[in-house]
């Protein structure tokens, strides 16, 4: 094939750095606001570089807000209650609507999806009754419950795709073989979709830790229970509120889980090429 | 075909066929588990959408709220932006994430880096990345409006959020920022799915880039492009964090959309019953939304398939 000109591969970075500038802009903001003292955050006339930027939010945060730490474990640990709670849902779901002829398949295929339609905001009020009558108000079922199940459809897509591309025959041996049910379910699916499985495990981990706002601040009063999204909002006094700080503790906060998802990464792109995402 | 073979095979399928009990049985735990957590709260929104619940109680009032909401002189204008809001966030979206997947799927120094880079917007929790944008909008000291003030191009600071336009168009880009990365993922590996030989032929039957691209890559990620426009459409109709930490719905209302509206109906004012009645509206249109784009869809793919 032919080769990019070095004219044309200027362009590209060009274009590569526009497009990049765009989805980092926020966080280069969040950091240039962390690193200026709160009183001179607000000096106009605008100055893009000052002599008197200094790590010191960094450590003030901790005493500003005691339990940031906490929010921090908080939402890393409910993400991935989360995400095992919907995945023990998704397996066995996605695995019979992958393999199975049956009865209703379309129509129950279809209702799963049609749950997308419905996002937390709109049912609050009965899902405030409903959580309260399970005695979960105040508790981490009460953010984990609710996300795990709006999370469900999703996951029964990606993976009932990827489940379809194992070859069947595997599994009619394992039968012929007098292997039953669930043995082949447990010995012969699941290790064949262990890449399948990282990426639908991955993808709801992001959207269970990317999406705790709605349900922490509409069903959660205990402040040990927060997680980062909803804590970091103590920034925001009475009297004023502590930018630089609110800034450091935001970046401070999502460092665990970008950790995380620099080791998983990879298998998230590959997972999807390999077949998640087709049809 | 040897026909032991096929025996065997006749009998795995018969297998499959009556299998329809254990089927269900794997299905059952997903779909109690939905009935309970979705299932119920809706029929309840429902319910509640023909009482005047609030704080003191409630009593059936039959029809009253919706009549209430469709001669609301409001509420038109809401569904409109609504529907402006996701038209435009989702195109925008689509088109970014194509244009992004297309960039980091070229072979050039730093690609493994770029796509990682890519990501921070999608797994950061929502809450936090608008904060981030909450300082970049700041008319004084945001960086924005700072290099702009330097270039001289604005004169003075300019509240982004502070003007009914500005708010709403300022809104749609943070919505485009968040949404935009995992359209790139999806899309990216879409590409990279798509056989090389395909281009290779191309290649040398000598089409450009330009029309391997409008006649190769396009209609070989079609299906996950429909998907993933139709997926975050429904996401983008029902986006509620963006709007409500970088505005709540201001300023005088203009970036209130019917899930804020919803919100705030049932939540900050306590009318529960009438914002039930709000919330029902919100899955009604969605449902249809959704059925029409299916059905659209099935006409051009029959076209399609004629030709």
């Amino acid at each position: 094939m032919e080769r990019f000109t070095i004219f044309q591969k200027i362009l590209l970075y060009l274009a590569i750095a526009v497009f990049m500038t765009f989805i980092l802009l926020p966080f280069f903001e969040m950091f240039m606001a962390s690193l200026r003292p709160l009183q001179h955050l607000f000096r106009s006339p605008y100055q893009f570089w000052s002599d008197d930027m200094s790590f010191q939010a960094y450590t003030d945060i901790w005493d500003t807000v005691p339990l940031l730490g906490r929010y921090i474990f908080n939402s890393v640990f409910l993400a991935t209650v989360t995400t095992f709670l919907c995945m023990s849902f998704v397996i066995p779901a996605a695995y019979s609507f992958a393999r199975f002829k049956f009865r209703g398949k379309k129509i129950s295929l279809g209702l799963f999806l049609g749950v997308n339609m419905f996002a937390g905001a709109v049912l609050l009020i009965p899902l405030y009754k409903l959580l309260r009558s399970f005695g979960f108000l105040n508790t981490y079922a009460a953010m984990f419950v609710p996300g795990a199940a709006f999370l469900v459809p999703t996951g029964i897509w990606l993976l009932k795709a990827y489940l379809e591309k194992i070859p069947i025959e595997l599994e009619e041996s394992a039968w012929i073989d007098g292997a039953s049910r669930m043995y082949i379910l447990k010995r012969v699916v699941l290790p064949l979709a262990v890449p399948g499985l990282i990426v639908v495990a991955v993808a709801t981990f992001i959207g269970a830790y990317a999406q705790q706002f709605l349900f922490a601040i509409t069903f959660n009063q205990k402040r040990e229970f927060m997680p980062l999204p909803a804590g970091i909002f103590e920034f925001i006094g009475y009297q004023s509120v502590i930018w630089n700080q609110m800034m450091a503790a935001s970046l401070v906060g999502i460092i665990p889980v970008l950790i995380i998802f620099l080791f998983l990464q990879k298998y998230l792109v590959e997972g999807l090429t390999k077949g998640a995402v087709k049809e | 075909m040897v026909s032991e073979n096929s025996d065997y095979n006749s009998k795995w399928q018969n297998l499959v066929r009556s299998q329809t009990f254990y089927a269900w049985l794997l299905i059952a735990p997903s779909a109690l588990f939905l009935i309970i957590i979705v299932g119920w709260p809706l029929a309840e929104t429902v319910r509640l959408s023909f009482t005047d619940a609030g704080l003191g109680g409630e009593k059936y009032i039959g029809w009253y709220n919706f009549e209430k909401l469709l001669n609301s002189r409001k509420y038109p204008g809401i569904v409109g932006r609504t529907f402006y809001w996701m038209f435009l966030s989702v195109s925008l979206k689509m088109i970014l994430g194509i244009i992004g997947a297309l960039l980091l799927n070229v072979k050039l120094k730093g690609r493994a880096a770029f796509r990682v880079l890519v990501m921070p917007p999608w797994v950061v929790p929502m809450a936090i990345g608008c904060i981030g944008w909450l300082w970049v909008y700041n008319g004084h000291f945001g960086i924005i409006a700072g290099v702009l003030m330097h270039l001289g191009i604005l004169d003075g600071p300019f509240e982004f959020l502070a003007y009914r336009n500005s708010a709403f168009y300022s809104a749609v880009v943070t919505d485009v920022w968040v949404g935009t990365p995992m359209v790139t993922v999806f899309f990216l590996a879409a590409m990279q799915g798509v056989s090389q030989d395909l281009y290779e032929a191309a290649y040398v039957d000598g089409a450009s880039r330009w029309y391997r691209f409008r006649r190769i890559t396009i209609p070989q990620i079609m299906p996950v492009i429909i998907t993933m426009s139709l997926l975050s459409a429904i996401w983008t109709f029902n986006s509620f964090e963006i709007i409500w930490i970088l505005t709540e719905g201001g300023p005088r209302g203009a970036t209130t959309t019917m899930i804020i509206d919803t919100y705030k109906m049932a939540i900050a004012n306590y009318k529960f019953g009438y914002g039930a009645t709000r919330a029902l509206m919100v899955v009604i249109l969605l449902a249809i939304f959704s059925l029409l784009y299916l059905i659209v869809l099935n006409k051009v793919n029959e076209r399609f398939k004629l030709k």
